[in-house]
């Protein structure tokens, strides 16, 4: 653009891109086939136009309360969620590659889950050692022999991918109980279609706007036998969780009612909610809520956030739940371990997007290693997330590496090893208004009900503090809006 | 609907009418101050001290402040959260209300409440505040205006709507009744007065405005400003949308609109005692109001508003007051005599725990 002075195209030469895999650029700094189109665009966009943008993006955001809520932070309890405005691009034939890979692998967990509950083959073929397994902390045991409905036990997986410094695609780990972040796949979009309407068209972007009718149509899959219609809710902790603008996001997004626990009242081994016209039958249930917390007759007895009896109604097969109870054992950090061998397993194939490297601390070789390595590895605790339980090795002060030696010597079950994975890195708007590189992240959504359908893209994060690895929102993560192309240019 | 949802909806409406009516009342004594002449302690005292009456919390004031100056008073019907019926905390219970349901209310109206929540909770607000409240207070207004409008466009007419209106009509004629009850101090014990002084006469056309009721009023009573006549228009006036014989007509409405009882009927103590209240308004004369008192006779007007909404509050939102404790019982019984069921038809799916 002619006349206008500075134009973006200037920042970027400016960029950064050596010592890592860049989305955008390759190692000789020239952009990226699918990336090109974009680049056309963008560069007709002066620096003012663009930070105009970014900022009605951002009070726009504020204004719909599309905020997360942090705990232990009384003062500002909502935050909303940074959003960078440089869109990550994925062409064709890779997506291609990754939907066959989380397909592969969620079809692997389902069938692992409902042989661990059942006849538990490969427990016994010595696949998985038992013990691994049967100590798993959200392995429930009460619900061995127990049937789900249509046999589906992770209906919504949450997948967090990452790519090393060669641009592999790796599986960081699998989130097979109630995954967020969806909602902001939709915002994000929301946004960028607002900021940018020329582009999509020309560009050739893959729609996302139909994750809420698939989700929608897998619940209705699993109603009860006999129930032509059902009653489909979303089960929330409540106004306080941190994902409660998604819970509220998705169930306007179906036209479902949202209910927390105490609207939920079991008689007879079926499931009701509290209306102002008396109690009406629930069928479905897409609950975002643990498993600890669901029935305190059954786990957690000072839950105040399930539904006495559901679990109850639930064995009746008068309601189905989705995710089923007990998909946090494939969640242990563990059993990610064993995903390899359960798809060469189940499937008699190899794996598709492969795992990270991973030392099991429980085996005395890989527990030396891990020890006498602690400086250069990330640990894991086996059943945490959002980034808390973890040790960045090469981070950590001396201190916080003592206080994990002790910790997995005293508790080696509870923990995994990795080698630190310098993640790939985006072109990402700083607050000084310059181009840097940033870590990134994708979790993709996968939906598996009738079929398996999973929305084009997902959730890039990015680490927004400068070298951070870490893209938890509650650790000051932001996000991008994710794009499929059509094609690969 | 879910009890609990009709519930927040009905608070989300009260605290938004809550909100404005505080406006109102500020901002139009506020400006009265300008023209009374001669003010002392004392006559502030008396001018700000029935305003804090008004609102039931007198009690909470003194807590919290020694003297009822007009920087007080402001403070504590306007910015201050200690007091939990003052603007901001209104607007607050609005907003964490309409959150709490935010899948059963309109993009527009969630977006404009939390817009009016950012503003009075940011510094922008005490800025605007010192500079001009009058500004203010049109932002406060027009807001709470603009989700009235907001609702009446684009809500679907269902029992959502039905328990709101609801909310905001027993909260605006609540207010209505306690802002004509501003000035009873200066009328006798009963009967009415029979002349008017000039201060008077602005006092009362400030009750007037504090109901947005000024222009209304002139149109069918002139200039003229009389209690008894501000009394009949706020109180029994037919037609004008928040006298209080209006607000209970069509609380009466919306009622009947959630139950599908036909008037003349009623299915609920909610029903009875606002047909009742109906009736009541529409068979009354200002003579006879103030033959009886006029300050007995509002208070007993709210009296009946508080025992309407606890009536609502039994008939549709009220939970069981089983505890978890109990619940878990109920359900260790069930599921007790449930297994008896099994033992005779088990099947594959049903078998008990392996544990």
């Amino acid at each position: 653009m002619p006349g206008v002075g500075k134009t973006r195209h200037h920042m970027l030469k400016r960029y950064d891109h050596a010592g890592f895999f860049d989305e955008m650029l390759d190692k000789g700094g020239q952009v990226r086939p699918h990336y090109r189109k974009f680049r056309e665009h963008f560069k007709a966009l002066t620096p003012q136009e663009f930070n105009h943008k970014r900022h009605s993006v951002d009070v726009a955001f504020l204004r719909q309360g599309i905020t997360f809520n942090v705990y232990g932070d009384s003062a500002g309890t909502e935050k909303i969620f940074p959003f960078d405005l440089l869109p990550r691009i994925i062409p064709a034939r890779e997506w291609e590659l990754l939907e066959r890979g989380l397909a592969q692998r969620i079809t692997a967990l389902n069938l692992f889950l409902h042989d661990i509950y059942h006849e538990q083959h490969i427990l016994k073929e010595g696949v998985i050692p038992p013990h691994y397994v049967l100590s798993g902390k959200h392995f429930r045991r009460e619900f061995a022999g127990f049937n789900v409905p249509k046999d589906i036990y992770i209906h919504v997986c949450g997948t967090d991918l990452i790519r090393d410094d060669s641009g592999r695609w790796l599986v960081l780990e699998d989130n097979g109980r109630c995954p967020s972040g969806v909602s902001y796949v939709l915002e994000n979009r929301r946004a960028m279609k607002r900021s940018f309407p020329g582009m999509f068209e020309q560009i050739g972007v893959r729609p996302v706007e139909d994750y809420s009718q698939e989700l929608l149509r897998m619940l209705n899959y699993l109603a009860p036998v006999g129930v032509a219609d059902p009653t489909v809710v979303l089960l929330t902790p409540g106004a306080y969780n941190s994902a409660y603008f998604e819970h509220t996001y998705l169930a306007r997004q179906m036209g479902i009612e949202i209910v927390e626990g105490r609207d939920l009242v079991v008689r007879d081994a079926r499931v009701f909610m509290r209306t102002t016209k008396g109690l009406r039958p629930v069928h479905v249930i897409y609950r975002r809520i643990d498993d600890d917390f669901i029935d305190p007759t059954v786990f957690r007895r000072d839950s105040m956030l399930g539904v006495p009896g559901l679990v109850h109604a639930y064995r009746a097969g008068n309601v189905s739940l989705a995710n089923s109870i007990g998909t946090g054992i494939a969640d242990d950090k563990v059993m990610y371990y064993f995903v390899p061998r359960m798809i060469k397993y189940y499937l008699n194939q190899e794996p598709i997007i492969p795992n990270v490297e991973t030392y099991l601390a429980s085996e005395e070789a890989d527990k030396k290693y891990i020890l006498e390595n602690l400086n250069k590895l990330v640990v894991k605790a086996a059943n945490e997330s959002g980034g808390y339980g973890m040790l960045m090795g090469p981070k950590a002060s001396k201190d916080e590496i003592e206080i994990f030696r002790k910790a997995i010597e005293a508790d080696p079950r509870n923990y995994i090893a990795q080698p630190m994975i310098s993640l790939s890195r985006h072109p990402t708007q700083t607050d000084e208004n310059k181009f840097e590189g940033r870590h990134i992240d994708l979790r993709p959504f996968i939906l598996y009900g009738e079929k398996i359908v999973i929305v084009p893209g997902g959730l890039t994060r990015v680490a927004l503090r400068k070298g951070s690895l870490v893209v938890n929102s509650s650790q000051g993560g932001g996000s991008k809006d994710t794009w499929v192309l059509y094609g690969d240019e | 609907m879910l009890s609990r949802v009709a519930n927040n909806l009905y608070w989300m409406a009260r605290y938004i009418e809550r909100a404005e009516n505080i406006a109102r009342i500020v901002d139009v004594n506020l400006q009265l101050l300008l023209d009374l002449r001669d003010l002392n302690d004392q006559r502030l005292a008396d001018h700000w001290m029935p305003i804090v009456q008004s609102t039931g919390d007198e009690a909470a004031f003194l807590g919290l402040h020694k003297k009822a100056t007009g920087k007080h008073v402001t403070e504590f019907l306007v910015f201050q959260t200690e007091n939990t019926n003052s603007l901001v905390s209104s607007i607050c219970q609005a907003r964490e209300n309409a959150r709490m349901v935010r899948d059963q209310i309109t993009g527009d109206l969630w977006e404009e409440l939390n817009r009016l929540y950012l503003f009075v909770r940011s510094p922008q607000a005490r800025q605007v505040w010192k500079e001009s409240p009058t500004d203010f207070f049109q932002q406060v207004k027009s807001s709470s205006l603009t989700l009235i409008g907001l609702t009446r466009a684009t809500a679907i007419r269902n029992e959502g709507w039905n328990f709101s209106e609801a909310g905001k009509l027993i909260e605006r004629a609540d207010k209505t009744s306690r802002i004509l009850d501003l000035r009873y101090h200066t009328l006798p014990e009963k009967g009415a007065p029979t002349s008017v002084t000039q201060a008077e006469a602005l006092e009362w056309s400030a009750i007037l405005r504090s109901c947005s009721a000024w222009d209304a009023y002139k149109s069918i009573h002139s200039a003229e400003v009389h209690p008894k006549l501000v009394t009949n228009f706020l109180l029994l006036n037919e037609d004008f949308p928040r006298s209080a014989r209006f607000c209970v007509k069509e609380l009466n409405l919306a009622l009947r609109r959630i139950s599908g009882v036909s008037a003349g009927r009623f299915s609920n103590e909610a029903e009875k005692l606002t047909g009742r209240l109906e009736a009541e308004l529409q068979f009354s004369t200002v003579d006879e109001i103030f033959a009886h008192g006029l300050h007995q006779y509002l208070d007993q007007f709210q009296f009946k508003l508080n025992a309407i909404g606890n009536a609502l509050f039994s008939a549709y939102f009220f939970q069981s007051t089983a505890s978890v404790d109990d619940q878990i019982l109920v359900q260790q019984e069930e599921q007790q005599q449930q297994s008896h069921h099994l033992v005779l038809g088990a099947n594959d799916a049903n078998r008990p725990t392996v544990n």
